[in-house]
């Protein structure tokens, strides 16, 4: 290679307590290329990259900038080197506007912020590269796609030449993620040098010049696109073939329903829309899948579900039984199986043991003496079965729950939820944040909970998902439900479509 | 008529202490602090510059020196919060507990006693007779609009904007989260105990113990009334000085009520107030107000 690099990170470690991010990290940026640096979660991905941006120091290692040796000490110093970083999950403050987001970012903003310039420069710099956006917007506004937007225009008006991306694809539907790599193309046409962070094959294969591969903090080698497949790819990431989920039943017929939701509305919560004449039915041996952008309602449908947010008009029927006002507690006892987004806010104490985790939803099943002793040896044989179950070997049982990763706190969940008589499976996001083998447990439970003739109701943002699981397929935008599909019968851009509303919406 | 006049000019001085700490912790909590302990820094200040006043005969030296107390007791209460990731309600109760035993010992030996309160002086006009105040007065009723200024305006009240929303987003952008929030305390210790000082050397021209009445907690409220935003926060003090000017006039016209009943009026009024403005305020609350902010490691 002839070029220099515009960015080379040299022997990279960084260790965090328990873990070793990055060990001996070596990694290569040229001069107009889009490099997709690929992973599954906790590969260290993201800490390399905050590394070259100074969010972090690392323990030991050099990082070169246009072939120079520079020392990163904070963000500050990245940005005046030409770095700049789109975090994960964004770093906008929902509460200020668009030029507010972008002024705190800008390398020579003015001691007096004269929001007439701030609106000019930005409407120019948006305009050049197909951003379009108002100024004046709040940002908690903006759907996710014009989030993005945002971010990517801090990081041109900072004067950034080498942009990194931390997973920018996560939150965006299909069509977002196609205008969003021709930005990428163009941005590239125009000499900056990208970097972008994920965990998908295909659109590293797709938009990537060169592909870096890491593995539980190191990297397993780079190769071009056209010298790679998703199978080798795969066998990169993971160094082991995975086991594939079993594709959805065809031709099944569900039984009788086992949730009906008729008419629900709920009221809207700060910005978060309320569920507006929400029609839904989950039968026996179903699972319905709910998609849509996230903050339509999708989160307000499971806690309505569930009880934890007031049904004001229309009525909730579980078994047969009017269920609108019930309590939390009661759907448990009658059935409602819970599978959350993220478990250490959701479903686990961080500070119990594994064990006390799982005796902690049905302490009156393992209440020995009238609820003075708790019969462990029974909480510890469910562990074990559980576990089997899911064909996994079990967690320590002595383990703090805060202790543990996010696939295996999940597991945890599916053990606790799946291992007692239920009849539905709500799960909100449940693989949101997994990797593939985590998300794929996950998966397989979700599916032989329908085997097993229960209803599952599967709320989720990745579309491949919901189509390889789900018999049916509801869209919600706005707090409402505007779309039904059928997997078999509809493709991912036209629900993606309908999902930001743009689509056509079919009865 | 010559009541209700008396009563707006009264309002508008009762306002003036209590706008220095509203402004203060409005500004403090737009970085992200709540500071409950600007109970304590009025007191401070109250007692501590009575007493300057008495001993040098100039109220200037006093107001300086309450300025100067409520700065340096205010970072103690940063350091506690920014350096000490200490929980901030309870370092601010420290805070209000130390300036109420500090004030307590500063002011015992003043107690009955008359100090050289600060001049005052009127815009011309026809009322002039009645809207005569202390210097004081005109600058806090002046700082609202350049707080204002200053958080909207200014690149620096950007960063302390965004220091507040999120100290992490900040930090990325380059700014320092500890620096902005030791300025914004810097800043609301000053003016909590120069708002107290205003009481002692302003209003009564005496101090007792205890002054301050929970006005740095009305201080508090009002900040909440008015949203965070310095202009909003002229609207709250005058309607807090109002209800004090109020219970003060009824007392005086020796009104058949009990006096404690009188005392609590303001009190009662600001709440009532809170309730009826103050709903949906979560929205426009700074989104890391009252977090502990512990870096990127």
């Amino acid at each position: 290679m002839a070029e220099t690099p515009v960015l080379r990170l040299v022997d990279i470690t960084k260790r965090f307590p328990g873990v070793l991010a990055n060990d001996r990290v070596n990694f290569d940026l040229l001069p107009g290329e889009i490099h997709a640096l690929l992973g599954e979660n906790g590969a260290g991905k993201s800490t390399l990259v905050k590394i070259a941006y100074g969010f972090y120091q690392a323990d030991s290692g050099e990082i070169h900038v246009h072939g120079k040796k520079v020392e990163i000490r904070s963000p500050r110093d990245a940005r005046r080197l030409g770095i700049g970083l789109v975090f994960q999950g964004f770093t906008l403050i929902p509460a200020m506007t668009v030029a507010e987001n972008v002024a705190l970012f800008l390398a020579e903003l003015p001691w007096l912020v004269r929001p007439k310039d701030l609106r000019k420069t930005i409407w120019e710099a948006s305009q050049r590269y197909g951003l379009e956006l108002d100024p004046a917007t709040p940002v908690w506004q903006l759907s996710v796609g014009e989030q993005q937007k945002v971010e990517l225009l801090k990081l041109l008006l900072a004067k950034a030449r080498i942009l990194i991306f931390d997973e920018p694809t996560k939150v965006l539907v299909p069509h977002e993620v196609e205008n969003l790599f021709r930005v990428f193309a163009s941005l590239r046409e125009d000499g900056y040098s990208l970097v972008f962070i994920t965990h998908k094959l295909r659109e590293a294969l797709t938009c990537a010049d060169r592909i870096t591969v890491m593995r539980q903090g190191r990297v397993v080698g780079t190769v071009r696109p056209e010298e790679a497949s998703e199978e080798s790819l795969l066998q990169m990431m993971f160094g082991e073939r995975l086991v594939e989920v079993a594709k959805a039943g065809t031709g099944r017929v569900p039984g009788e329903p086992i949730l009906e939701l008729r008419n629900v509305c709920t009221k809207p919560i700060g910005t978060a829309p309320g569920l507006e004449d929400v029609n839904l039915t989950v039968r026996a041996g179903e699972i319905v899948g709910v998609a849509g952008v996230s903050g339509n309602g999708q989160r307000e449908l499971g806690d309505a579900i569930l009880g934890l947010l007031r049904i004001t008009r229309g009525r909730k029927i579980f078994l047969g039984e009017d269920a609108t006002h019930w309590p939390p507690r009661r759907l448990i006892q009658r059935g409602v199986a819970f599978v959350p987004e993220d478990p250490l806010a959701m479903a686990v104490v961080p500070w119990f043991t594994v064990l006390e985790n799982l005796a902690l939803l049905d302490p009156r099943r393992f209440s020995r003496l009238g609820g003075l002793a708790l019969d462990w040896s029974g909480v510890r044989q469910l562990l074990r079965a559980g576990f089997a179950k899911l064909g996994l070997n079990p967690l320590p049982e002595r383990a703090r729950a805060g202790t543990l990763s996010g696939g295996n706190l999940q597991r945890l969940t599916l053990v606790r939820e799946l291992n007692r008589p239920y009849h539905l499976v709500v799960g909100l996001y449940p693989t949101r944040g997994l990797d593939v083998r985590s998300a794929n447990a996950v998966r397989q439970a979700l599916l032989s909970a329908r085997e097993e003739g229960k209803g599952v109701l599967l709320i989720s943002e990745d579309l491949n998902e919901l189509f390889s699981l789900s018999d049916r397929i509801v869209v919600m935008l706005k707090g409402r439900i505007v779309g039904e599909f059928r997997p078999e019968e509809a493709d991912l851009t036209e629900v993606g479509r309908v999902m930001t509303g743009a689509g056509v919406v079919h009865a | 008529m010559s009541w209700f006049l008396s009563w707006i000019s009264g309002a508008i001085l009762y306002a003036a202490p209590i706008l220095f700490p509203t402004l203060g912790e409005a500004v403090e909590q737009r970085a992200g602090m709540v500071n409950l302990g600007l109970e304590g820094l009025m007191l401070l200040g109250a007692s501590l510059g009575f007493a300057v006043s008495f001993g040098t005969k100039n109220p200037w030296l006093g107001v300086l020196a309450a300025a100067g107390a409520g700065l340096l007791a205010n970072l103690i209460y940063a350091w506690l919060v920014v350096h000490r990731r200490a929980h901030q309600l309870a370092a601010g109760l420290a805070l209000m507990f130390f300036g109420i035993g500090m004030s307590a010992l500063i002011g015992k030996p003043y107690v009955g006693q008359m100090a050289p309160v600060l001049p005052k002086y009127a815009p011309t006009g026809p009322q002039s007779l009645l809207f005569r105040y202390d210097p004081l007065v005109y600058v806090a009723f002046l700082l609202a609009p350049l707080f204002w200024f200053l958080l909207f305006r200014t690149r620096f009240g950007l960063r302390l904007r965004a220091v507040g929303e999120n100290p992490a987003i900040a930090y990325a952008a380059g700014v320092s989260p500890s620096l902005i929030r030791y300025i914004a305390a810097a800043l609301a210790g000053t003016l909590a105990a120069v708002g107290g000082a205003h009481l002692s050397l302003g209003i009564t021209g005496t101090w007792s113990e205890g002054m301050t009445a929970g006005r740095g907690f009305i201080a508090i409220a009002l900040v909440i009334f008015s949203r965070w935003n310095p202009l909003r926060a002229i609207v709250g003090a005058l309607i807090f000085g109002g209800a004090v000017v109020l219970q003060l006039q009824l007392q005086a016209r020796g009104i058949g009520v009990s006096p404690f009943f009188l005392d609590m009026l303001p009190y009662v009024l600001t709440v009532l107030v809170l309730l009826v403005w103050g709903r949906g305020v979560r929205h426009v609350a700074p989104a890391s107000l009252g977090r502990v902010y512990f870096g990127t490691e």
